[in-house]
């Protein structure tokens, strides 16, 4: 981000939480209705270790959802871009699979893998494959066949072309895909914490809301937020990093 | 030499050649020109073994082959460079994959990038160079092949007037430094005429042999030469009948 673009960015920040600070004093909104930012982050200040270790649980959830889903998603989409009656049949499959609203599925991922870290991951993986498999299969097809024809004529044999030709021409797709899916990664994580989890961010959400402690709440939802921020940017760092061409 | 005999194909019950023939003699420079969408381009298809061809023959050097896959490296229209890849390394792909010395075709690369006049742009990416670059590039790319046949599918033709110009001098040049065979494929006369050492105009679909125009003279040419004047006539006036180029 350019300097410029960050002060704006601040600029916007400052002026929103100014506004949300004046207003709850102004017109004298309950805590537990609406905190004002101050006390929020007075809660961060007193609680950065609950707040932390329960971020690092569900950052974990979600890394290990990301890694999980890329060793499905990029061999399916492969398959499919290489097998286009594969594609026929799966693609019915795939669009069902983001039918199904993640709440539908949360209770019978804890019943499957019970209240451990697994059934989240599982529930961040799914979240993240739809994306990261449609982009990149996209980013396949988009490969023209003059292309795909020179490469043989040089003499490249299929793995070849897969490896020097098909993943680089799908790289962009593959990381639109990933930006899609990390940034959203968050959702599934925590809906799974909420059905059922001793620990992580969304455990603690739904411990803060019964004892109607809206500032931790609040607090734990910008924890999510940041985090959300950090993958998506770290997900465009290593794409810039990848992708030095553009 | 290279013969091809009686070469048909059909589309969808769309007949695109007809017992289409043609012989191009050894290290010369011979210009295929005709309507537009006559099938000039899957001609080139087939010849690489792209596209699969209904009956006929190809004979190289006097021996029957199915295509030219292993003979010939094929130009086309667009450059085809990978944007993810330098100058340099794009050249290079067909060694990458090839079976000669890396290190031996690394200097001949830069010796081409040099008299290409694109010495100093190895390390550039494709989309921070002109189109004039890129095409010397996959110009360069083409010959690093090492084939003993070049075909040129319109490779000069997403170029402006003065670039073309500086091509044309290149093209020539190329040829008598490597003697190569080349087939290339215009819709530019002025273009068929500077370059060729002969010129076969084809028919519309199907795409048959209307003539061969073989005496031209010495190269390099000039417009302002009588007899090339003549020529572009007669090619014109041959041209007439067949759709509009």
């Amino acid at each position: 981000m350019k300097t410029k673009d960050l002060i704006i960015t601040l600029i916007i920040c400052s002026g929103f939480l100014t506004i949300w600070e004046f207003s709850c004093r102004f017109f004298n909104i309950a805590p537990f209705i609406l905190p004002a930012p101050s006390s929020i982050i007075t809660v961060f200040f007193f609680n950065y270790d609950l707040l932390l270790f329960n971020s690092m649980v569900t950052f974990s959830e979600i890394v290990l959802g990301i890694v999980f889903s890329l060793i499905f998603s990029v061999p399916l989409a492969l398959f499919m871009y290489l097998c286009p009656a594969a594609e026929r049949s799966l693609s019915p499959f795939l669009i069902a699979s983001q039918a199904i609203p993640v709440f539908a599925l949360a209770p019978l991922l804890v019943i499957w893998f019970g209240y451990g870290i697994t059934g989240k991951v599982v529930m961040a993986s799914l979240i993240i494959f739809f994306p990261v498999t449609v982009n990149l299969l996209e980013g396949f097809k988009s490969c023209e066949t003059e292309y795909i024809n020179m490469f043989k004529t040089m003499g490249a044999g299929s793995m070849d072309i897969i490896l020097h030709l098909l993943w680089p021409w799908a790289l962009p797709g593959f990381f639109t895909g990933l930006k899609i899916g990390v940034s959203v990664a968050t959702i599934g994580a925590v809906i799974g914490e909420w059905v059922g989890a001793q620990k992580g961010l969304g455990a603690l959400m739904i411990q803060a809301n019964a004892r109607l402690e809206v500032d931790m709440l609040f607090a734990a939802i910008a924890c999510l937020t940041l985090m959300g921020l950090f993958l998506w940017k770290s997900a465009g760092f290593i794409e810039k990093k990848v992708i030095k061409w553009k | 030499m290279l013969s091809i005999e009686n070469l048909s194909k059909t589309f969808d019950k769309m007949k695109v050649f007809e017992d289409f023939s043609i012989k191009i003699e050894n290290n010369s420079f011979h210009v295929l020109t005709g309507p537009s969408g006559c099938g000039k381009t899957t001609f080139f298809n087939i010849l690489m073994g792209n596209t699969s061809k209904d009956k006929g023959t190809i004979f190289w050097q006097g021996e029957k082959i199915d295509h030219l896959g292993s003979i010939a490296a094929f130009m086309q229209q667009k450059d085809l460079l990978l944007p993810w890849l330098s100058l340099f390394e794009n050249a290079m792909l067909p060694v990458r994959f090839g079976s000669s010395g890396y290190s031996t075709q690394r200097v001949k690369c830069r010796e081409l990038f040099n008299f290409m006049g694109i010495g100093g742009f190895e390390t550039f990416f494709p989309s921070r160079v002109s189109g004039g670059m890129k095409k010397r590039c996959a110009l360069a790319r083409t010959l690093m092949f090492n084939r003993d046949v070049i075909l040129l599918d319109e490779p000069l033709s997403s170029l402006d007037t003065l670039r073309r110009y500086d091509m044309y001098s290149l093209l020539l040049s190329l040829q008598q430094k490597f003697g190569k065979t080349i087939l290339m494929i215009t819709h530019d006369i002025d273009e068929a005429l500077l370059l060729a050492d002969r010129l076969t105009l084809v028919t519309n679909m199907p795409m048959k042999r209307k003539q061969t125009f073989s005496s031209f003279p010495q190269k390099p040419r000039i417009f302002s030469d009588s007899k090339l004047t003549r020529l572009k006539e007669e090619v014109l006036a041959n041209l007439e009948g067949t759709s509009a180029i």
